[in-house]
């Protein structure tokens, strides 16, 4: 779209930023989120990088469900993959012009994402009620930090979610393309964050 | 079809109903200018908004720029007392008192006050000045203009990105009022020492995260606006230098900055939560077995922080070729020589500089397989860079050179690159290394490619856009005293480096070295006279401040004496509007792109001798003989 | 400006390209119709019940038979890339995505794998002991 000089609009026109530019096939804000997962790949590998090096330098290293609660971490990842489907059903439910029903979906996900909140925090405090600690062994250490990482990322989606719910919806009706965008950019965010929790499940309880 | 009339604007040929439309809104907008009010139904920004939030690329690069140099003077002072300290150790100086009686008692560094000047001179210039004003601030005001776009694709993460930058040069300030000082553990932060070191490193970690989350967000933003913002007909390969090494820079910050971010976090958890990422077992300081579950790797830091920093320098270099390759074709009035190589060239330092990283490791006790990679990793990386100089220096070839002072500086980087690269190789290759590493010769290696290179590249950049921004010249006489006495002086503090370093002469050592027997010789020959011209530098930069800033209240007072396109120039940048107004989008007429962008003495136009990148020529080109042969100025079109 | 600005037209100028290309069927999302995106969403409940029967397996072959260290590495590993292929193909709509996307992942992937390599072979190819 070209740029008009803006006009009556207090903002200035970005082009591209709700309908594609024709050559590359994209609107701006999901390029930038691509990229910004592609940061956040590098972000997790480092942590993962240095878990293989410590747990290759260690002499022993535990078997992950020593320490941790497999059956709850189990019940998380089936939550965490559920709310995965809440989101992309919602965005579906918005291109079919849907709020109420992308509303609802948007809502589950949240749900879905203050449960394994929750589930986390019961099983930090029991690990902290055996006195176990990040300070106690690199295993706790790297344990508490990859988790605790992937938590706060956690977080930073339920905020999202929690504006697009709420105070951002009204967005559906000045601008219905951008605002479904905008569900389908913090859709991919967290894809994201399941997909490094697939991965962190296993490193972490499972080997 | 009868052909568009045409009329002639200063040196442009603009067709006539265009020029006619923007005559119009010229007319429409001083109007409103004497009625000192704006658009109906646009109510007024508020100052806040305006220009301490602002979200326009233009002001935010003018906050970027204005901070970064303040950074960069603050952390030239830093290393001034280190050079104190250095050509005369151990002597009292009243300056050095500046310090306080905790790191200066009487007036005398103290070790640890060295150890803290040099880790926050080094930290303070890499992600303090340089970074922001080569990507921050000259990236930001730049970039978008010389693509023809309105402004940046995400113009509040922009001002985002800048307010973290900002938050975090704070705590990196704040971090020398904290009892023990500021970080002392170099701007390397090795572990275990700091893991073991004083409260200012917590600080040093924190300012860093809020360091690199501005980086990352200002890199997502600086790519969806090239891939995405180009102007009509600006394909990749029209691009103006610039713009590929600023596209290059911003995959290099996004992609090498969050193993450091994790570094960071995981240096935090050992500091403050008492793990053991990076301390070994049965560590034992001062006398007493540490109370850590140990098992940790110190060498996991350094991998970890490497795999940053050395993309990093990249990104520290980057930047200014680009900026050295604008104003050399600007000031030769010619075409680029090889800008296709240059282009491939530094897409492929970008892919290289990602697998060099443990060329400052080599002495950790790595196996020879591993070295041996990285060091044949490392050779390979310098071909391109070679590839680039050699294409800037070939661009002088036949020229007609204007000796301007934008131009004087980006001559001046190209041996001054030259040296600190070709400095660079016996460190890459691991059996020289073995003398060379943690010298005074590193020091003077990577000075040259950041001092006289990249600085002298800002400071081209600041004196070539300056009248883009501000509608005035910066002074010539007084920009080439400024250059002439940097380029001597700069030569004076680091040239003799390398030979101290050849000489055995460790880096990071509080008294210069004086107290080894190997070293003492080469030490007192040459600190004191680095040290002078440590001092003559920083003389020489007063005419530029008293230039910059008697320029800039000059402007602001509303006396814009230059021209729109003073060096007349072909990018699009010189197209918009001098001082392009914030918030207002950057185009009268958003350009469409017709051509490449150093069209310097094309034969295709011969009424000036240059064409800029977004001019539209009649069919028959107007030449002062009536014109070329169609069927030879068709041909001559497509060469 | 209050005026709309015309995108001058040069005889030069490269051809108009049209505005709204979606529907062309090429980007993700770019299925409008209703059928469409109910097929779509048929597929994310089909990939939900493939996640699901995957998790039960990885825990039941690592967990429930506690399988010593190096085969649960390669069972779960090859498990959670498959079920890592489902996210990011299906719901991420990978699968469909520009060629820019995949390039840049690519790249990336690239990086990441260095970065796993490097410490981990420092560690195993050390000088002297070790």
């Amino acid at each position: 779209m070209e740029a008009h000089a803006h006009g009556a609009a207090h903002e200035l026109e970005i082009p591209y930023n709700v309908h594609p530019r024709p050559d590359t096939g994209l609107y701006n804000a999901k390029l930038g989120i691509w990229l910004f997962l592609a940061s956040e790949v590098m972000l997790f590998g480092a942590l993962f990088s240095s878990l293989i090096l410590l747990r290759t330098a260690a002499p022993t290293w535990p078997r992950g469900w020593t320490f941790l609660n497999v059956p709850l971490a189990t019940v998380n990842t089936f939550v965490l993959i559920a709310s995965s489907v809440t989101v992309v059903l919602a965005w579906a439910n918005l291109r079919l012009g849907n709020l109420k029903w992308g509303r609802l979906f948007i809502a589950g996900t949240l749900l879905c994402a203050l449960i394994f909140l929750v589930n986390k925090g019961f099983e930090y405090h029991h690990e902290f009620e055996m006195h176990r600690y990040p300070r106690t062994s690199n295993f706790m250490a790297t344990y508490f930090t990859m988790t605790g990482l992937h938590g706060l990322h956690v977080l930073g989606g339920v905020v999202v979610f929690l504006y697009f719910l709420f105070p951002g919806a009204k967005m559906w009706k000045t601008d219905r393309a951008r605002y479904t965008n905008r569900i389908e950019v913090a859709g991919l965010y967290w894809h994201f964050v399941d997909l490094v929790w697939i991965f962190l499940f296993p490193t972490l309880y499972l080997l | 079809m009868a052909q568009r009339k045409q009329i002639r604007v200063g040196t442009q040929w603009m067709y006539a109903d265009e020029a006619y439309r923007a005559l119009k809104e010229a007319e429409r907008v001083m109007k409103q200018e004497e009625q000192g009010g704006h658009e109906a139904g646009h109510p007024p920004q508020s100052w806040i908004r305006r220009y301490v939030f602002s979200t326009d690329h233009k002001w935010i690069g003018i906050q970027y720029g204005f901070t970064a140099l303040c950074f960069l003077l603050f952390g030239f002072s830093l290393m001034l007392l280190m050079r104190l300290q250095l050509g005369w150790p151990g002597h009292a100086f009243s300056l050095m008192k500046v310090l306080g009686e905790g790191r200066a008692p009487g007036g005398v560094l103290l070790p640890e006050a060295y150890n803290q000047l040099g880790a926050m001179h080094g930290t303070i210039m890499v992600f303090l000045a340089i970074v922001p004003l080569a990507v921050g601030a000259f990236g930001n005001y730049v970039v978008p203009l010389q693509i023809g776009a309105p402004d940046m694709a995400f113009p509040k993460l922009n001002m985002t990105s800048y307010w973290c930058y900002f938050v975090g040069g704070v705590i990196m300030l704040a971090s020398f009022a904290v009892p023990g000082g500021t970080a002392n553990s170099g701007w390397t932060s090795y572990a275990p020492l700091s893991i073991i070191a004083t409260e200012g490193q917590t600080w040093w970690l924190f300012g860093m995260v809020f360091l690199i989350t501005s980086s990352l967000l200002g890199s997502v933003n600086f790519i969806v606006t090239i891939i995405q913002l180009r102007a009509k007909g600006l394909t990749f390969m029209r691009l103006p230098f610039f713009v590929w090494a600023q596209l290059v820079t911003s995959f290099l910050l996004l992609l090498a900055f969050p193993p450091l971010e994790a570094a960071a976090v995981l240096q935090l958890m050992d500091r403050l939560a008492h793990t053991s990422f990076f301390m070994p077992s049965g560590l034992v300081v001062s006398g007493q077995v540490l109370a850590i579950a140990g098992g940790g790797n110190p060498l996991l830091w350094q991998h970890l922080f490497w795999f940053l920093a050395h993309p990093e320098v990249y990104v520290l270099i980057l930047p200014g070729m680009g900026i050295v390759a604008e104003v050399i074709a600007n000031n030769t009035r010619k075409p680029l020589w090889g800008y296709r190589s240059m282009v491939g060239s530094v897409v492929f330092i970008g892919f290289m500089s990602f697998v060099v990283w443990a060329h400052h490791m080599f002495l950790t006790g790595m196996g020879t397989l591993i070295s041996a990679f990285f060091q044949t990793t490392t050779m390979i990386i310098s071909i391109p860079s070679v590839i680039i100089l050699s294409a800037l220096f070939l661009s002088l070839w036949g020229a007609s050179i204007r000796f301007t002072t934008p131009m004087l500086f980006a001559l001046a980087f190209l041996p001054m690159f030259g040296i600190g690269g070709l400095t660079g190789l016996p460190l890459g290759l691991a059996t020289a290394d073995l003398h060379l590493h943690d010298t005074m010769y590193v020091i003077g290696h990577f000075h040259y490619v950041v001092a006289p290179g990249t600085i002298f590249a800002m400071f081209a950049g600041i004196y070539y856009w300056f009248p883009k921004v501000t509608g005035r010249k910066l002074n010539d006489f007084w920009g080439k005293v400024h250059f002439w006495g940097s380029l001597i002086f700069i030569n004076g503090v680091f040239f003799p480096m390398f030979y101290q370093g050849l000489a055995g002469v460790s880096r990071r050592l509080y008294d210069g070295g004086i107290q080894y027997a190997h070293a003492k010789a080469a030490v007192e020959a040459t600190n004191p006279f680095m040290s002078v011209s440590a001092l003559c530098l920083l003389a020489m930069q007063v005419p530029f401040i008293l230039n910059f800033f008697y320029n800039v209240i000059a402007a602001m007072l509303g006396k814009r004496t230059a021209e729109p396109n003073l060096w007349h120039a072909t990018t699009l940048e010189w197209a918009a509007t001098t001082s392009p107004p914030l918030a207002h989008g950057n185009f009268a007429v958003l350009p469409v792109v017709q051509r490449g962008p150093y069209e310097y003495n094309t034969p295709e136009y011969t009424e000036a001798d240059f064409l800029p990148q977004h001019v539209v020529l009649a069919e028959a080109p107007p030449t002062p003989s009536g014109g070329l042969l169609p069927a030879t100025a068709v041909a001559q079109r497509e060469m | 400006m209050t005026e709309q600005t015309v995108a001058v037209e040069t005889p030069a100028a490269p051809p108009a390209v049209a505005e709204h290309v979606h529907g062309e069927g090429h980007e993700p999302g770019g299925h409008h119709t209703p059928e469409e995106i109910k097929r779509e969403i048929r597929v994310y409940l089909y990939v939900f019940a493939s996640l699901a029967v995957l998790t039960a397996l990885t825990v039941w072959a690592c967990y429930g038979l506690k399988m010593p260290v190096h085969y649960a590495i390669m069972i779960a590993l090859a498990i959670a890339c498959t079920k890592g292929f489902l996210v990011a193909g299906f719901f991420m709509h990978l699968l469909t995505e520009r060629k820019l996307i995949y390039s840049i992942l690519m790249l990336t992937v690239f990086f990441f794998a260095v970065l796993l390599w490097g410490p981990w072979h420092h560690f195993i190819d050390m000088i002297g002991h070790q």
